[in-house]
């Protein structure tokens, strides 16, 4: 479905993604981990096009992407839940996923759109009991759902997360990865997922990457990079004694 | 969005009967004032209190449109609203062109431009004196005609004017409860996000900036038509700071806000006229007070007033926090 070959991207002079490669079969949930500042929100920014690659090429579903703006990569079927969520403060909450349908409007899908208003609203039944609310006043978790509810009003076919668990309680992790992984289920929504959290995402992921400062350093099934010892001791928090001189 | 409406109804129902309560030309001439007011500075909320995007520089399209209008019907023996119509297209095209380079700086970069963009306008009122008549100004500039009814009048030149400015305020209501409306207000708050919803979000900044500079040029034509004389003054910084002043006082982002935001800096000079040169201290404190117990405008302040009493009234508190 998505195909990235050997992309690079820079912020000005500093390069941040160099020659990275990645691939996502429909359906699948992939996550991206590795530390601060190995290039993870790059990559999906450069994927919606919001920081465009200098070389590479992007398929998507066959097309080559890698030039498009942003409006037509969301067009196409990717949004974007971007780092710290990115809602929109001043504005409702409904506003805020009416905005997530932006593009729709113009197709004049404007009773699907109310359908989808609708699906999320059942997905976090929370946000419909604040739709009225501005959503600057939410909590983060809420917020957190907002940003999900407002990207899949796109109707994505490939939904990327930056960070959904970021400055979240637990229990609210758990039920934001349950909603993903039930998406999937029911919508068959392909997922890339960029995580610090790299327990709880390699647990619900399929398939996982390893990033490290703007190089891919690893990449495999979930469960064996769960079980790599090179990434229990870097990204798990395992203790280098605690594996090596067991 | 329905009370928005309302209240439109409302005001222009006001607009249409306030003149029976005025006999007299002084006061009627202030309401006409307050009426070209009234379209620039929504003109200007719409790139300022929605996009976010600020402008030291809106004065020069109001001027553009002024002179344009002025130079064509006179010299050359246009009709007066022909001249209005290439005006607006004119200053358009100009706005639309500029606003590529120029939207693509943020905050102080943009205020600076504009600021830039706006002095050289000024620049060229003064200097191509063939042209514009210089300092001097431009003179003789024909009324508006409508068959054998000719806008010389302040009674007709209030309902003239009023009528341009009614229209300018529907369509902005209308612009903020659509879904552009709702894209302004994103970009505004985070440009970024704004994008990857798939706003396009440098297009709809320019073409934003292009429809607020077009509402300017048809204000600075109704002005040269309705007032027969420009001269540079009238379109210099001084005016785009206060066109600044008008959106910020009356609340960003509200429509009915501008209007009196426009409404208190037509009447305020000439109230102030008794402290002559000292009204610049009054404005400062004007602001000052403003913006530390009104932060969201007359409009926001109104509002959050009436919120205030309203519970007392009915004894329940609104449960809408």
């Amino acid at each position: 479905m998505l195909r990235l070959k050997n992309i690079n991207s820079y912020y000005g002079q500093v390069h941040a993604l160099r020659n990275v490669s990645l691939h996502l079969a429909k359906g699948e949930i992939v996550t991206l981990i590795g530390a601060n500042g190995a290039g993870k929100t790059t990559l999906l920014n450069t994927l919606s096009a919001v920081v465009p690659a200098r070389s590479g090429e992007i398929l998507f579903q066959g097309e080559e992407i890698v030039a498009h703006p942003p409006d037509r990569i969301v067009e196409l079927g990717i949004s974007h839940v971007p780092e710290g969520r990115q809602v929109f403060k001043p504005l409702s909450v409904e506003d805020n996923l009416e905005l997530g349908a932006y593009l729709r409007y113009l197709k004049k899908e404007k009773a699907a759109i109310r359908e989808d208003l609708e699906m999320v609203y059942s997905l976090f039944p929370r946000l419909r009991e604040r739709r009225k609310q501005m959503a600057g006043t939410l909590s983060g978790g809420e917020q957190q759902m907002l940003a999900i509810g407002r990207a899949l009003m796109a109707r994505p076919k490939l939904l990327l997360l930056d960070e959904p668990s970021m400055g979240l309680a637990p229990l609210v992790v758990q039920e934001i990865f349950r909603v993903i992984e039930n998406l999937r289920r029911e919508k068959g929504t392909t997922v890339l997922l960029v995580e610090q959290n790299a327990k709880a995402a390699l647990s619900m992921a399929d398939r996982g990457y390893v990033l490290e400062t703007g190089r891919m350093i690893l990449e495999g099934e979930a469960s064996e990079l769960l079980e790599n010892r090179e990434v229990q001791r870097a990204y798990l928090g395992k203790e280098k004694k605690e594996i090596w001189e067991r | 969005m329905k009370r928005d409406y309302l209240l439109f109804l409302l005001f222009a129902t006001v607009v249409l009967v306030a003149p029976a309560a005025f006999k007299g030309g002084y006061l009627l001439n202030v309401l006409v004032f307050m009426g070209i007011n009234t379209m620039l500075a929504v003109a200007l909320n719409l790139l300022l209190g929605f996009a976010g995007q600020i402008s030291l520089g809106h004065a020069s399209f109001f001027g553009l449109g002024a002179y344009l209008s002025g130079i064509l019907s006179t010299t050359y023996g246009f009709n007066p609203w022909l001249t209005m119509v290439i005006a607006a297209v004119a200053v358009g095209i100009l706005a639309f062109g500029l606003g590529f380079p120029i939207l693509k700086l943020k905050g102080h970069y943009l205020a600076m431009a504009t600021l830039g963009f706006g002095i050289i306008v000024y620049i060229v009122f003064n200097e191509t004196v063939a042209l514009t008549g210089g300092p001097s100004g431009l003179s003789g500039i024909p009324n508006l005609k409508m068959g054998s009814l000719t806008f010389d009048g302040d009674l007709k030149n209030y309902y003239l004017i009023w009528c341009f400015a009614l229209v300018t305020m529907l369509l902005a209501i209308n612009l903020a409860h659509s879904r552009i409306g709702r894209a302004l207000r994103a970009i505004h708050d985070s440009e970024v996000a704004s994008r990857v919803m798939g706003v396009n979000a440098r297009l709809l900044k320019v073409q934003v900036f292009a429809l607020s500079a077009i509402i300017s040029a048809v204000a600075g034509s109704l002005y040269a038509h309705t007032m027969s004389f420009i001269s540079p003054a009238s379109f210099g910084f001084n005016f785009s700071v206060e066109l600044v002043t008008m959106v910020i006082i009356g609340g960003l982002g509200s429509i009915f806000g501008s209007f009196l935001g426009a409404a208190l800096l037509t009447i305020l000079p000439e109230l102030l006229r008794v402290v002559q040169d000292y009204d610049i201290v009054v404005y400062g404190l004007l602001l000052i007070v403003m913006t530390m117990y009104m932060p969201k405008g007359l409009a926001g302040g109104i509002a959050s007033l009436a919120r205030r009493l309203r519970p007392a009234k009915k004894g329940v508190v609104d449960a809408q926090g």
